[in-house]
């Protein structure tokens, strides 16, 4: 294989596998501040003994955030260093200031967060918390900067020539603010917190087929459910959103996402199918005129094609659809499982309907590979750009790296990540097992001191 | 000298790694230190001395990594991407001693404990000494192209000077942390690494003195430098002081002192460093025409100007709130619930 497929396949799965983790840090950090916040508010011991046991699960996905993560900023500049030459007057100031901002923000109050009980005050504590799960959403705002900005680029201009030509900033809120910035960020975010609120409802509902921890689990259940089913509803909501900044800004990628190539009036959004692409066409069941209504609010606007873009323009057709139609498929089915679950929670009959317990335990996949989808989706639907419409994969390689050497990195790193996924399975699961500790429900050190209002 | 922003860019650039050369400096040397002890319990106290300050520590490489991608990108691509395999047997041993950190005593068994103990010292000792090879190469200067890419190979980075530099960072990290860990610890542990730290002092020192002969002797391009600018002759004296120091102090039994002597050491070392590469920062041998400068590797002042806002707002936020947690967990460890 030639060093462009390597380095690909090598970006593709450092990041799928980096991208386990974020959204459970962020999404378990929201719900670690809820969590501490009803303990102080309600003065319930079982919140505290919530917030305890999350709290370990969200230490244990923070080590291997971490630990991956940095693999992901020395990979621009070992893989993609002549994109890293070209990008980097405005892409680097995004990454400089998530580490400035976001992650020692993150790191630091972690410390307190994970071994400051008995050391600070309740008060002191959750602001920790909230520092914590602050920072993880903080750290998503600059990097979704960073990647929309490889969407959607603005506030830059070209500087040089041939191999001497950049990207220069002209406009640092342009570049912040681009047009897909927001939407993405948004989307997102709800992805991560659907991440962080079915892995608790996973386990609680675990815990009441097992018929353990039963206090525990319903507490943890409904701050579980209600950020799940909040969130899922958000992703529908932001999902649209983005679809209309990719309408806007990406004609050729939503094309891709839906296997659309002749420009189309009224255009059919699949529901479900694929995509032949020898005869151009897609092969499923579609809905008349909802893509034109989901990407311009009408249900007649014509919606652009792929045919209207010059074949080495248009992304990977087949993958991009099924990988967009994965994504939305799960969305779906998410909140659908989530209403569900809330709905006989509110009615106390969740306990007896053990369809639904296992349904519960087995969503935790869902946000995981809704997640995963939805980046193949943006990413495979951005190319064949690097930056749209400025840069294209191949341009951005190492001049001086070779493919022997990228398929070492690549076997050394496939091998230590199967490694990590192992162990980090068999804590997390020893971590359940063993479930809630009761010294928990007793508050102690500083902490058992009611903070002074 | 001029003091622009590039120039301050430069400074910063290097006050960052200097920040974590000095904060993660010390946890490396805990974990090259770490299989010294072969009871369980004093493993424990070694690894919770750096359990709630190691993430930190490590913030400082990866936003110093930010920071050159931002500010100097050409730089940044051509020592990625020219230090390709090294850097990514870094990234091994960093990402195997962080796992360990957090893994190491969720188990009880032997065996677990044992296999983590070893990536975490490995992984540690791994790391203080490719980060210190690659400082040394940047010092002895690297083959760069017309096009500003690197020109070398793997093997080529493996010259005995950066060797020598790698070495004496494992030793001073190794000095740093045993220094620490004396003020972090009581009890017989404290005693164990009382002798360690004077041995790892005179370990150090033996490196630093074959290090400077062999800089003055077998790198031309520094010991000119200093010819010409006398005055760095200061900062030399400077750090020599802060060496002969540690000792002193360290016998006194004002571990703090000596401490902070070690933390000196480290910012006078950097700063030598950093004088003499300015304003290069990769120097280029045997073509010393394309070497990487401040100027042609950096980003476009506007750039450099939101960068510096950027970190006049960051830098102050988190020196704060960095000294608070040292503060909240200050003292000797002592282990319960929440330690690893």
């Amino acid at each position: 294989m030639d060093v462009l497929t390597l380095s690909r396949i090598q970006f593709g799965a450092t990041i799928s596998f980096h991208y386990i983790y974020p959204p459970l840090s962020i999404g378990l950090g929201a719900m670690l501040v809820i969590m501490e916040g009803l303990w102080l508010k309600t003065g319930n011991p079982v919140y505290h003994q919530v917030a305890r046991f999350w709290t370990r699960v969200f230490a244990l996905t923070f080590a291997i955030g971490v630990a991956t993560g940095i693999v992901m900023e020395f990979e621009f500049g070992t893989n993609w260093a002549t994109y890293s030459r070209f990008v980097g007057d405005v892409f680097g100031s995004a990454l400089a200031a998530e580490g400035i901002f976001a992650f020692f923000l993150e790191s630091g109050f972690l410390a307190v967060l994970l071994f400051g009980w008995d050391k600070v005050g309740r008060k002191t504590h959750f602001f920790s918390t909230c520092m914590v799960a602050f920072g993880a959403h903080f750290s998503a705002v600059w990097i979704i900067v960073a990647n929309s900005w490889m969407q959607t680029p603005a506030g830059y201009h070209i500087v040089g020539e041939g191999m001497h030509a950049r990207a220069e900033i002209t406009d640092f809120w342009q570049l912040v603010f681009n047009p897909s910035s927001m939407d993405r960020l948004f989307h997102t975010l709800c992805g991560a917190w659907c991440a962080g609120a079915f892995l608790v409802v996973s386990v609680s509902a675990w815990y009441l087929l097992r018929q353990k921890h039963q206090e525990f689990a319903r507490a943890s259940l409904k701050v579980g459910l209600t950020v799940a089913l909040v969130a899922s509803l958000l992703q529908a909501v932001t999902g649209h959103k983005s679809a209309q900044d990719v309408a806007r800004n990406q004609p050729a990628k939503l094309a891709a996402f839906e296997g659309l190539y002749n420009t189309t009036s009224n255009a059919p959004l699949v529901l479900a199918g694929w995509v032949d692409e020898k005869n151009e066409k897609v092969v499923g069941i579609a809905a008349p005129g909802m893509l034109s209504f989901l990407a311009h609010n009408d249900f007649h606007m014509p919606v652009t094609g792929l045919k209207e873009f010059k074949p080495e323009d248009r992304p990977p057709v087949t993958a991009s659809f099924l990988f967009f139609h994965g994504m939305v498929g799960i969305g779906f089915t998410l909140i659908a499982i989530a209403s569900l679950g809330f709905l006989y929670f509110r009615k106390g009959t969740l306990p007896e309907r053990r369809w639904l317990l296992w349904l519960l335990v087995f969503s935790v996949l869902g946000p995981q590979f809704a997640n995963q989808l939805g980046w193949f989706a943006a990413e495979v639907g951005r190319q064949p750009w690097l930056v749209y419409g400025v840069m294209r994969t191949p341009e951005g390689l190492s001049a001086v790296v070779k493919a022997n050497v990228v398929l070492t990195s690549l076997i050394m790193f496939t091998f230590i990540y199967f490694l990590l996924f192992a162990v980090f399975i068999y804590l997390l699961n020893d971590k359940i097992q063993h479930g809630p500790d009761d010294a928990d429900l007793i508050p102690s050190g500083k902490l058992a001191r009611p903070a002074k209002n | 000298m001029h003091l622009d922003l590039n120039t301050i860019w430069f400074i910063l650039v290097g006050v960052l790694f200097t920040g974590y050369a000095m904060l993660d400096g010390f946890d490396l040397g805990i974990g090259a230190l770490h299989l010294f002890t072969n009871k369980d319990e004093e493993r424990r106290v070694m690894l919770n001395s750096i359990g709630p300050v190691w993430d930190g520590n490590e913030v400082w490489l990866v936003t110093g990594g930010g920071a050159l991608f931002a500010a100097f990108p050409n730089v940044y691509a051509t020592v990625f991407s020219g230090f390709y395999l090294a850097f990514y047997l870094l990234l091994a041993a960093l990402i195997f001693r962080a796992v360990a950190i957090e893994f190491r005593s969720k188990q009880p068994m032997r065996w677990w404990r044992q296999m983590w103990d070893v990536s975490f010292s490995v992984g540690s000792i791994l790391s203080s000494l490719l980060i210190g090879v690659a400082l040394g190469n940047i010092a002895w200067g690297v083959p760069v192209d017309a096009n500003g890419e690197f020109a070398g190979t793997f093997l080529g980075l493996l010259k005995p000077y950066p060797l020598l530099v790698g070495v004496t960072t494992v030793a001073l990290f190794m000095m740093h942390g045993a220094i620490y860990g004396v003020m972090k610890t009581e009890g017989g542990l404290h005693d164990k690494l009382r002798v360690w730290a004077t041995r790892c002092i005179i370990f150090f020192v033996i490196c630093a003195v074959t290090l400077t002969m062999a800089a003055l002797l077998f790198v031309p391009h520094m010991a000119a430098r200093v010819r010409e600018n006398p005055w760095l002759f200061s900062v030399a004296l400077a750090n020599m002081l802060a060496i002969a120091n540690i000792p002193r102090e360290f016998h006194h039994g004002n571990d703090g002192r000596a401490f902070l002597s070690s933390c000196a050491t480290i910012v006078t070392l950097m700063a030598l460093f950093a004088l003499n590469i300015f304003p290069n920062m990769i120097y280029s041998l045997p073509n010393p025409e394309n070497s990487l400068t401040i100027y042609n590797a950096a980003s476009s002042p506007k750039t450099l100007g939101i960068m510096l806002v950027i970190a006049g707002i960051g830098i102050p936020v988190v020196l704060a709130y960095t000294v608070s947690i040292y503060w909240i967990f200050r003292g000797k460890v002592k282990l319960d619930r929440m330690s690893y």
